[in-house]
């Protein structure tokens, strides 16, 4: 089945579509609402009809970034572009879409001229069919032909790629076959070189392996047509009807597997994994039961059911995602298991923030976003229980709360299956990420113990490695800037290609700053981009931060060395931006802090600041900084 | 299971929210040139909802002998058992 299943159902969805209808209240709020419950096609449709007939563009002052899709295709994808905006409007996203002319989707790449290049897309979907891309291959070919005419669809693959990042300097996304082809063989299929479903499995195969090379990221419909059955995504008299491969009724999941790579492209995947205890990571209570009495690990299938749950989160922290825990209960009896329990497989040193007490949920996972430094919109919180649930969707809209039966062997598949944690690389800072915010955690407990700042700074003994922008840097330089939205002074996003445009620009630079300290690595923490202007001002373009080194003397430190960034570039002053959005207001002061003269300020609350490079006496901190270039 | 006087409610809330509007009455004798905005994209809307509301699949026959509403009601009442 292609449902949304975790997304809470809604009973009164006319009610709520009318309301939206007749401009109630924020049309645009209640429409994000909207989409963010279990609907189908029919109503994914007709809330975008009804949300575009009142509203042209994004409301003002959304804080995501509009995404201009152009879907190119080789057969009827119209039926799909309501629901890739709604997968937008889900994640707060406003999306306009285009959809090629039928058949053209090469010659409008092609042409700049096109009805394509006016749309001015800023991102790319490149959804190419299954009868398209088997065009010509037969069973009667040979082993040599067949090669042939795969190398030939995958090059031109790779030039429609190359065709939308170059010429329309857009990301791509790429959407994988739908094994459609009826087998002629059967298990052993592969043996038939002109087979059509062997054709499609290998083209699959290689795209993904040229899509790392290239830079371009796959949507992987395959993978979830095998999950929830191909018959519910293909329907071949639709085919034969309409020349639709992808049926409508899987319309709302495909756009969502599109959304959660345009939310993941800015930065807006989510990032922390809140778990509740009692009956979600151990069936019975901890406190009544003890720890003999929890039903956890082998010797029962609900035991085993809880320990692949734990698993299961354990793998996503172990490729970057955050684990929490939010559960009322004693914090002796509920840590006990995570010490003591042979069972668990999740251990404390996996859990980053560990809150156990009698306070109300919603409060709790306020204190957990607080302690890690990160939004609340980039928390999910897995329940049992459905009253604690509701609590925190009411209280923290913000926060993702999938639904969950009481069957704890479901519960891996309902996180996976709504992609919150959605990512396109994995760094190595992503694998250290818990460790990280373990270290975090002990520094914290240092500072309680020192008695004096300075000495608490000094005692960190803290190295800053600071680095020009380089290839190997790439990914981890481009993710910073396109999620960090707190301690960013312009929150201006950056592609690939702009950063390696950057890259290359002699009139600019960009710092990429390293953090190290007694307690372990805290990974590529800052970014800062300068650009020289005509008249030796060196514009402050971006700088942004991690807020997990707040407090630490990384802002001085880093200004030291932007000046002499600047210095060499030939540069007289520094000039400081502040553009604000909703989540940067904690850096509206940052360059008055650090000695700018504000000069100009604006009626949003943005400012420009100023600093002379000639009279600039560079701030003694407790940083020692190394540079390695 | 389903007669056909029990199928028209159901079919009328799916009229409705496929062409978004609340004022459509269905009849035996409703086809696409009576309602506006019937194209062959709502056509297939109407058929999957259908589908879905009642567990049925039609076969390519009988979408392709649907000429009228009371074609669709019939349809469904005779896969439905209730015909």
């Amino acid at each position: 089945m292609t449902e949304l299943h975790w997304l809470p159902e809604t009973s009164d969805w006319r009610i709520r579509l009318k309301t939206i209808a007749g401009g109630q209240g924020s049309t645009w709020d209640n429409a994000v609402a909207l989409g963010g419950s279990r609907i189908n096609f029919v109503l994914t449709n007709a809330l975008d009809e009804t949300l575009r007939r009142i509203m042209s563009g994004p409301p003002e002052g959304l804080s995501t970034k509009p995404v201009r899709l152009a879907v190119l295709g080789s057969s009827t994808l119209t039926h799909l572009l309501p629901a890739l905006r709604v997968a937008g409007l889900r994640r707060g996203i406003w999306i306009d879409t285009y959809e090629n002319a039928y058949g053209q989707y090469l010659q409008e790449l092609s042409d700049p001229d096109s009805a394509l290049s006016q749309f001015r897309p800023t991102a790319i979907l490149l959804a190419l069919d299954a009868h398209y891309l088997t065009a010509g291959i037969t069973a009667a070919m040979d082993e040599s032909a067949a090669e042939a005419a795969l190398a030939e669809v995958v090059e031109r693959i790779r030039s429609s790629w190359r065709l939308a990042r170059e010429s329309l300097r857009c990301p791509v996304l790429h959407q994988t076959t739908l094994p459609i082809h009826p087998l002629i063989l059967g298990g052993n299929e592969d043996r038939v070189p002109g087979s059509r479903a062997a054709f499609l499995a290998r083209l699959n195969t290689r795209v993904r392996t040229m899509a790392e090379d290239e830079g371009v990221d796959i949507l992987a419909i395959d993978d979830r047509a095998a999950r929830d059955g191909l018959r519910a995504w293909y329907d071949p008299g639709l085919w034969h009807r309409s020349k639709q491969e992808i049926s409508h009724t899987a319309a709302p999941m495909y756009g969502d597997l599109v959304g959660r790579w345009v939310a993941a492209k800015q930065g807006r995947s989510f990032k922390c994994l809140v778990l509740d205890l009692d009956n979600t990571l151990w069936g019975g209570v901890i406190g009544d039961d003890g720890m003999d009495g929890i039903e956890l690990g082998q010797g029962s299938p609900l035991g085993e059911a809880y320990v692949a749950f734990q698993d299961y989160a354990r793998e996503l922290s172990r490729r970057g995602v955050i684990l929490a825990v939010c559960s009322k209960n004693d914090e002796l009896n509920a840590l006990e298991p995570f010490e003591k329990h042979p069972e668990m497989v999740l251990r404390r040193g996996d859990i980053a923030s560990f809150v156990a007490n009698w306070s109300d949920k919603a409060a709790n996972i306020r204190a957990i976003a607080e302690e890690l430094n990160i939004g609340l919109d980039s928390l999910v919180f897995v329940d049992d229980n459905p009253f604690e649930r509701n609590l925190v969707r009411q209280e923290l809209p913000m926060v993702a709360v999938p639904e969950v039966s009481d069957d704890p062997a479901d519960f891996p598949a309902a996180l996976a299956d709504a992609g919150y944690f959605e990512g396109l690389v994995v760094t190595e800072e992503d694998r250290e990420r818990t460790g990280q915010y373990q270290g975090n955690k002990a520094r914290e407990a240092l500072k309680t113990s020192a008695t004096d700042l300075a000495g608490y700074l000094r005692g960190l003994e803290m190295q800053l490695i600071t680095k020009r922008f380089d290839r190997v840097g790439l990914q981890r330089i481009v993710q910073l800037i396109n999620k960090s939205n707190q301690f960013n002074l312009t929150t201006r996003r950056y592609t690939d290609e702009a950063v390696i445009d950057l890259m290359a620009d002699p009139d600019a630079f960009g710092l990429q700053l390293r953090l190290l300290d007694r307690f372990g690595d805290n990974g590529v923490i800052a970014i800062v981009i300068g650009r020289l202007q005509p008249n030796k001002d060196l514009l402050i373009d971006t700088w942004l931060m991690s807020c997990r080194v707040l407090g630490r003397q990384v802002e001085p430190t880093t200004l030291n060395l932007v000046a002499v960034a600047a210095e060499k570039l030939g540069a007289r002053r520094l000039i400081g931006e502040y553009i604000p959005t909703k989540k940067n207001s904690m850096v509206k002061d940052h360059y008055v802090r650090l000695g700018f003269t504000v000069t100009e300020t604006d009626a949003s609350g943005g400012s420009r600041a100023v600093l002379d490079l000639g009279c600039f006496r560079p701030a003694e901190t407790f940083i020692h900084v190394t540079e390695t270039d | 299971m389903a007669d056909e006087a029990e199928i028209y409610p159901a079919l009328t809330t799916i009229f409705h929210d496929v062409f978004l509007r609340d004022d459509l009455t269905l009849t035996p004798e409703l086809t696409a040139k009576d309602v506006p905005g019937w194209d062959s994209f709502k056509q297939i809307e109407i058929i999957m909802a259908s589908e879905e509301a009642w567990k049925i699949r039609f076969t390519t026959r009988e979408l392709d002998a649907l000429r009228c509403v009371g074609d669709l009601v019939r349809t469904i009442a005779a896969k439905t058992g209730a015909g």
